[in-house]
C-alpha cells in the first residue's frame, strides 16, 4: 500500500547535545570528539566538493570552510548537491543552507572567491585538512603546489580522474607523501562523450571524505 | 638510474623541467614529488635528479 508523503512543517530541531550523542553512539566517543573539534576546508563546490562537504557535516565535523566563486547552474543538477530553486545562487550560500538543514550546529565559513597563488595565504588558517575538489587540472596542480609548500603542516586530499562510465572499482585512494593523498583513477578525463556521472563522481567524493575522516582519526596509512 | 612512477629511467643529472618535457607532461598540470617531498614549481628548472631518486609525477586530469 502506498502512502502519501507529508511534509513536516516546522520540525523541532534537536539540541547540539542530542546530535552529538547519536553520532558518538555510531562513531564512538573518542572519534566523535576528534570530528567535532576538527576544521576542514573544501575547495570547489561542484560534484565532488558539494558531496564531500555534506558527508563531512553528516559525520559531525565541527567546522567547514567552503570555497567557490561560481553560481548554481541547471547543468550542475545531474550530480551536485543543490536544488532547482537554488539555480543562480552562489554555491557557497546554497550549500551552507543545505548543510544547515542536515547539521544545524556545523560551523560554516564561506569564501566566494577564486583561489589563486596570490590570495591562498589569507584563505586558510585553522583547518588541519584541505580538500581539493576543483574541476580544472591547472587549478588542481596550483593548489597542490601552494598548499604543500606554504602550509606543510596541513593535510591535502585531492582528486584526479572520475569522468566517464568506466568501472567504479578503478577509483582508489593513493598516499603520495605523508601529507598528500590522491583519489580517483588518475586517467579518466572530462571530454566529449565522457561526461561526469553522479554515481562515479560520488565514489570519488566518498573516497576523499573517508580519507579525511581517517586522517582526523589518526589513521594516516593508506 | 632513478625511478619515475615505479619505472626505471636513465635521467641522472637532468632537471625536473627537462624530464617533464621528455616525458610529455604539462608543467602546469602536474605535481612532482621526490623521495617523499614535493618539489615547488618554482624549482623545476634548478632541481637536478640523482641516482637512486624516487620520483612520483602526478598528472591531473579535468573533472570534479
Amino acid at each position: 500500500m502506498s502512502e502519501h508523503v507529508k511534509e513536516i512543517k516546522n520540525p523541532v530541531i534537536p539540541s547540539r547535545e542530542e546530535f552529538y550523542q547519536v553520532l558518538a553512539k555510531r562513531h564512538g566517543t573518542k572519534l566523535q570528539e576528534k570530528f567535532s573539534q576538527a576544521s576542514v576546508a573544501v575547495c570547489g563546490l561542484g560534484g565532488l566538493g558539494s558531496l564531500i562537504a555534506i558527508l563531512l557535516a553528516r559525520a559531525g565535523i565541527g567546522k567547514l570552510s567552503l570555497l567557490d566563486f561560481d553560481r548554481v547552474d541547471l547543468s550542475n543538477l545531474n550530480r551536485q548537491q543543490y536544488f532547482v530553486d537554488q539555480i543562480g545562487m552562489y554555491k557557497t550560500d546554497a550549500l551552507s543552507r543545505n548543510i544547515h538543514r542536515i547539521a544545524p550546529y556545523c560551523e560554516i565559513f564561506t569564501h566566494t572567491i577564486k583561489i589563486t597563488e596570490e590570495n591562498i595565504l589569507e584563505l586558510f588558517g585553522q583547518e588541519s585538512v584541505i580538500c581539493e575538489a576543483f574541476d580544472n587540472p591547472e587549478a588542481k596542480a596550483m593548489l597542490v603546489d601552494a598548499v604543500l609548500t606554504q602550509f606543510p603542516e596541513k593535510y591535502l586530499v585531492c582528486a584526479s580522474g572520475m569522468a566517464g562510465i568506466g568501472s567504479a572499482n578503478l577509483i582508489r585512494t593513493k598516499k603520495i607523501t605523508s601529507h598528500f593523498y590522491l583519489c580517483g583513477d588518475q586517467v579518466s578525463e572530462l571530454a566529449d562523450g565522457e561526461g561526469l556521472f553522479a554515481s562515479r563522481v560520488a565514489v570519488c567524493a566518498a573516497h576523499q571524505a573517508h580519507t579525511i575522516l581517517r586522517i582526523l582519526a589518526g589513521l594516516q596509512d593508506n | 638510474m632513478l625511478k619515475i612512477n615505479g619505472k626505471e629511467y636513465n635521467y641522472d643529472g637532468m632537471t625536473i623541467s627537462e624530464i617533464l618535457e621528455l616525458e610529455h607532461y604539462e608543467k602546469f598540470r602536474v605535481a612532482v614529488e621526490r623521495n617523499q617531498e614535493i618539489i615547488p614549481k618554482a624549482q623545476y628548472d634548478s632541481v637536478q635528479v640523482q641516482d637512486q631518486d624516487q620520483l612520483e609525477i602526478v598528472s591531473f586530469v579535468g573533472g570534479g
